[in-house]
């Protein structure tokens, strides 16, 4: 097909023309670069807030002893904390990366339903600021934990029907979000790009977008009842009225477990496009990681009561949910000796993308192994909503999901504005992060161990030594963050002014499609699909 | 984009939305699922939501098996909910009847919902009631106090290595939902 009949084509096509001028450019947009955009300073904005609650539970929890908030208010900011960060900053985060990178990494002009990846984004934008809104309402923000558990959810005050329906706008967004990506993926790649020839953040995607469908609408579903138990009479979960609150239980988990693997698949993608590049070696076991990103979104679905070891479950319940889960770590296994065999006499350098990326594996893995801990009912017993689980969630999270949105950031702002982060300061920002992450979350293990509760605003004196040095990590790890944010203005505002190549980093054009692209990107990118289909990374 | 994807595309949209309803609709069909497999199973310690018929069993004169009794007060009802004995020690297949005391403390009428839970929740099958305040809602008029039966027997079936069983009541209150 000639350029000349590929105009032609576009000519119905509103985003054929360039972007729109002022601030009408962002709300109506239809671009995928700046829907992803959109996203991503989004997700940041969230991160920020979310961090702001967690420095407001660190401070209080930084002596024994009611200092700063009322307990009503600290466990609203445990709950709104974990759900401004999972909805708001993460899944958000992980949605603006594919938005900008899936069409380039495929040879697509663009998103396949433009016009509803718009509708998602400001759909995202409600949702969250409905959430935000519980805080100034009466009777406050939900203060059930992020799990809305029945009967204690129920208690909330005016919020809760608005805390319900945020989720359900949440949910309509992030399903739209993932029909969109699964029919670029399916439908938009460019000729020769076959299946297992996409970059793996590509795959993992695509997966997670099948996850996404799956179970946002059983959460959906579980909210609903919550509703309609408190305002409708009916008794799903009511145990007068013939209900269970188990039931909700098991509800949640059947979404909520996918959904922790809802935030870490695309982590496993990014990482898996990062490594390579600075290892200057293919990826390991290119089609082993497909398989197993694909065998862990099968498991993710017949593993949820692992979180409900305590609720009374049959011995039989116990150890099936215990095995099953045991099985998750052959795949997560397989993808961490991956990581390590790319990296394995590469060579290597030690930019800040790879530097975030290499902590991810080692401090994810961490996360994995208590994990693989509580995955032993007996133990579990003993680590259930401890502070223990919160190390391993915040593990897998935070030097995972959130590193990799970090490594993320920098491995493509270049891309993104034609400019070259600071590489000091970023490096600066690494070390600070890494450093403190631990100090934050490492006494944590011991606190659980020796028996602290979670959500709890006080606690008995024996719990003060690390309960403060975990507050000081962090202090510093949300001091840090704010490098991040000097760092992204300052490279958008034209960084070190220094001219960044097309492929940026070396060779990189061999492992990406969207590094044989001008940097910056233009506005529109393969309106002509390419020839050429790099396999470097395969 | 050409017409052709244009078309590939709303049709995936299509059936993509439709699967994100039928899990909708999955998310409620786990309801009846999970009673069904309570009740396959008989975990979850559900018992019996009605009277069954007294029906005679050889009674297990060596065997003895102790019934302990929980009482509580759902969201701090205002009640007074308590159980004659703590614990009894029973003969599998000989009939026993325990009393309960359940007082209003309230001015009004209240309407109250005693749920039954049975722990071992294997053990629930093997555990009988011929009658119970559990199995209708009790009204009580302003401050009145009752005291109320259960009657009871252990199926002699009972698997061996059950020697204690708890029986847990919870009041609830309903008045508001009337
Ligand atoms: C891959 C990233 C992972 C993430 C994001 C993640 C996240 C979480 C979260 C958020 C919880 C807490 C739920 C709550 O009670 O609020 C949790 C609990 C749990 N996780 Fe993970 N997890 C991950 C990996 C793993 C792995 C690899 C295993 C096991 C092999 C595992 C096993 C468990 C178990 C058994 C619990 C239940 C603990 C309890 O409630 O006592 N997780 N995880
Ligand atoms: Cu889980």
């Amino acid at each position: 097909m000639s350029a000349v009949i590929a105009e032609h084509d576009h000519h119905d096509d509103d985003h054929a023309h360039g972007p729109e001028k002022g601030l009408l450019r962002w709300i109506v947009t239809t671009n995928h670069k700046d829907i992803g955009t959109l996203y991503l300073v989004f997700a940041l904005t969230m991160f920020f807030v979310g961090g702001a609650m967690a420095m407001v539970i660190r401070a209080e929890l930084f002596e024994p002893g009611l200092q700063f908030v009322e307990p009503q208010f600290f466990n609203s900011m445990t709950t709104m904390h974990a759900l401004v960060m999972v909805f708001g900053a993460v899944m958000p985060g992980f949605v603006g990366l594919a938005n900008w990178m899936i069409p380039m990494m495929i040879g697509a002009p663009d998103m396949a339903l433009p016009r509803m990846n718009n509708m998602s984004f400001w759909m995202l934008v409600a949702g969250v600021l409905l959430l935000a809104s519980t805080l100034f309402m009466e009777g406050g923000a939900p203060a059930s934990g992020w799990t809305l558990y029945p009967p204690l959810v129920l208690q909330t005050g005016k919020a809760l029907p608005f805390a319900i329906f945020s989720v359900h706008l949440l949910g309509i967004s992030s399903i739209m979000g993932a029909i969109n990506i699964i029919a670029t993926i399916f439908n938009m790649r460019a000729p020769g790009m076959t299946l297992m020839k996409m970059p793996l953040f590509v795959w993992t995607w695509l997966i997670t977008a099948f996850l996404l469908i799956a179970v946002m609408p059983v959460f959906a579903g579980a909210v609903t009842m919550l509703l309609t138990d408190k305002f409708f009479e009916t008794s799903f979960f009511n145990a007068a009225g013939g209900g269970d609150p188990v039931l909700y239980q098991h509800i949640f988990w059947f979404f909520g477990h996918p959904e922790v693997y809802i935030m870490i698949l695309p982590t496993f993608g990014v990482a898996s496009t990062i490594i390579p590049v600075f290892a200057r070696k293919p990826l390991f076991g290119y089609s082993s990681m497909v398989y197993a990103t694909a065998s862990i979104a099968f498991l993710s679905f017949i593993v949820w009561a692992h979180h409900m070891f305590t609720v009374g479950m049959p011995i039989a319940g116990e150890l099936y949910f215990m095995y099953a889960t045991m099985l998750i770590a052959i795949p997560t296994g397989v993808k961490v000796f991956n990581w390590t065999a790319t990296m394995w006499k590469g060579s290597m350098t030690f930019e800040t993308p790879m530097l975030f990326s290499i902590a991810f594996v080692v401090l994810f893995t961490l996360g994995g192994f208590t994990g693989l801990m509580m995955s032993i009912a007996p133990s579990d017993f003993q680590y259930h909503d401890t502070y223990f689980i919160v190390a391993h969630f915040h593990y897998t999270l935070v030097p995972a999901s959130v590193f990799i949105l970090m490594a993320a950031g920098y491995y493509w702002l270049p891309k993104w504005t034609g400019h070259m982060y600071n590489e000091k300061i970023g490096q600066l920002h690494f070390w600070l992060s890494a450093v403190s992450v631990n100090i934050l979350f490492f006494p944590q293990h011991f606190l659980g161990l020796a028996g602290m509760p979670r959500r709890i605003p006080d606690y008995a004196v024996q719990f003060a030594d690390w309960n403060m040095i975990s507050s000081i990590g962090g202090f510093i790890f949300g001091a840090s963050q704010l490098l991040f944010l000097y760092i992204v203005i300052d490279t958008v505002r034209g960084g070190t002014g220094e001219k960044v190549s097309d492929e940026v980093w070396e060779d990189a054009h061999k492992h990406g499609l969207e590094w044989t692209l001008p940097s910056p990107a233009p506005y529109h990118t393969f309106t002509t699909p390419p020839t050429v289909i790099p396999t470097e990374h395969i | 984009m050409n017409n052709d994807i244009k078309q590939k595309n709303i049709k995936l949209l299509r059936t993509l939305l439709l699967v994100a309803v039928a899990m909708f609709g999955f998310g409620f069909a786990l309801v009846p699922l999970y009673d069904v497999l309570c009740e396959i199973t008989g975990l979850n310690g559900k018992v019996e939501g009605s009277a069954v018929k007294e029906v005679v069993y050889t009674v297990d004169k060596d065997r003895e098996i102790t019934v302990e009794f929980m009482t509580s007060l759902n969201e701090s009802a205002p009640m007074v909910f308590r159980s004659e004995m703590k614990k009894i020690k029973v003969h599998p297949g000989e009939y026993y009847t325990v009393n309960f005391y359940a007082e209003n403390l309230t001015d009004k009428i209240m309407v109250a919902q005693a749920i039954p839970s049975i722990s071992p929740g294997l053990a629930a099958e093997y555990f009988k009631k011929t009658e119970c305040f559990c199995f209708t809602e009790q009204t009580f008029k302003p401050r009145e106090g009752r005291t109320m039966p259960v009657r009871f027997v252990v199926n002699p079936d009972l698997p061996k290595q059950y020697k204690t069983i708890t029986l847990a009541y919870t009041f609830f209150d309903n008045t508001k939902t009337q």
